[in-house]
């Protein structure tokens, strides 16, 4: 055999053929000998070991710690096993009743108006009117913006003397714009929040029912059409059912991510006036890292995760059960 | 409401997944509630409750019917 030729065969093998040639003949013939299902193994053993080391061991350590005092700021006190005491101090405390209210009105008002804000929005877009690709992108805008910025110059529009939305609304109702402090107002603070997450936000809804509304055949409504249905009579018995499982998706992501709401509340209050916007996990992380309560953290963390986990289980179910319809 | 009553008794999936629904709803809204604090107190277990049982009733067979 010539060099050339040589050289040809050896271009022509694939990375997994020179692999294959590598393999001491020892280890080949043993894996030659392995059922399917044992390399199925291997191959997904990497996955789950990092999966067992990432998400499954801290978990279980996080639901050890909860029943114990320990502080990880004080490695070498005794840690003391104290059982239930932490969930029992957890759930008769008056004020994380309050932060869970806080959350409540947060997540509840911010998914609410995003969802009407976002459908009603996604269904103007899928008009398809002339520029409506550029009013798509200049309403994903806030989205792509990083929450801890959006927190940051929102403070700016929300000062009273100078803000860009004290004016507005001095100039739609005719208070005086330095009369107000969204941020500084115990009954306004709630809102505060809810209306630069819904700002940032329902461009996630709208993108989600935009698709919902473009994956149905445009001969569903012609036939409805023909059938003379009324655009009311459509509306309810064609589009809201079709787009629902969307809709619900977007219900979804948007509860849980709220759930754990942090960068944009923290950066545009801080949680205050008071406590009226500290939401669960700003409680949470105050809890663990700078009381430095760890055990009290662990068990605060495994109710909120109990709460998502649950929740999500429904919506699940829901989801699966309109899709099937 | 027989249906029902038949698919618990049965061990059946829907049935009591609903049941297992209902509990982690209530609970989650015992949790949020600015009313009563011992709802507060005792929303965790309920969700508890309600978590693990959906977990385990979601392995019960589908009612054929």
């Amino acid at each position: 055999m010539t060099r050339k030729s040589s050289e040809d065969r050896f271009m022509s093998e694939t990375a997994i053929d020179r692999v294959a040639q590598a393999t001491p003949p020892r280890v080949a013939r043993r894996i030659r000998g392995l059922p399917d299902r044992a390399i199925a193994w291997i191959f997904i053993a990497p996955t789950i070991f990092l999966l067992l080391a990432v998400n499954i061991f801290p978990l279980v350590w996080t639901i050890r710690l909860s029943f114990t005092d320990y502080r990880v700021n004080r490695p070498n006190n005794e840690v003391e096993w104290i059982g239930l005491r932490n969930y029992e101090r957890i759930l008769t405390d008056s004020d994380i009743w309050k932060t869970m209210q806080a959350t409540a009105h947060f997540l509840f008002w911010t998914i609410a108006i995003q969802v009407l804000i976002g459908f009603t929005l996604a269904w103007l877009i899928n008009k398809k009117f002339r520029g409506s690709n550029f009013w798509t992108t200049v309403i994903v805008l806030p989205m792509m913006l990083s929450p801890a910025v959006v927190g940051n110059f929102w403070t700016f529009l929300y000062q009273p003397q100078i803000g860009l939305f004290n004016t507005v609304v001095g100039f739609f109702t005719g208070a005086d714009p330095a009369s107000f402090s969204m941020i500084g107002d115990v009954n306004l603070a709630p809102w505060s929040i809810v209306i630069v997450d819904t700002w940032m936000w329902t461009p996630f809804v709208m993108l989600i029912c935009l698709a919902g509304l473009r994956s149905i055949p445009e001969s569903i409504y012609e036939a409805a059409e023909c059938d003379r249905a009324s655009k009311w009579r459509q509306f309810w018995t064609i589009t809201v059912p079709l787009v629902l499982p969307f809709l619900m998706l977007a219900v979804l992501f948007r509860g849980i991510e709220n759930f754990k709401m942090f960068d944009l509340v923290v950066q545009l209050t801080g949680g205050g006036p008071g406590n009226t916007t500290t939401l669960t996990s700003i409680d949470l992380k105050r809890e663990a890292f700078e009381r430095w309560r760890t055990g009290f953290a662990s068990a605060y963390a495994i109710i909120l995760f109990v709460t998502v986990f649950g929740l999500a289980s429904i919506y699940v179910k829901a989801l699966n059960k309109v899709k099937e319809r | 409401m027989s249906t029902f009553l038949n698919g618990l008794l049965r061990f059946r999936r829907g049935p009591w997944e609903m049941v297992a629904s209902i509990l982690i709803a209530i609970g989650v809204v015992m949790l949020m509630q600015p009313w009563i604090m011992i709802a507060f107190t005792y929303s965790f277990i309920v969700t508890l409750v309600g978590t693990v049982m959906f977990i385990v009733v979601s392995h019960f067979p589908e009612d054929s019917r």
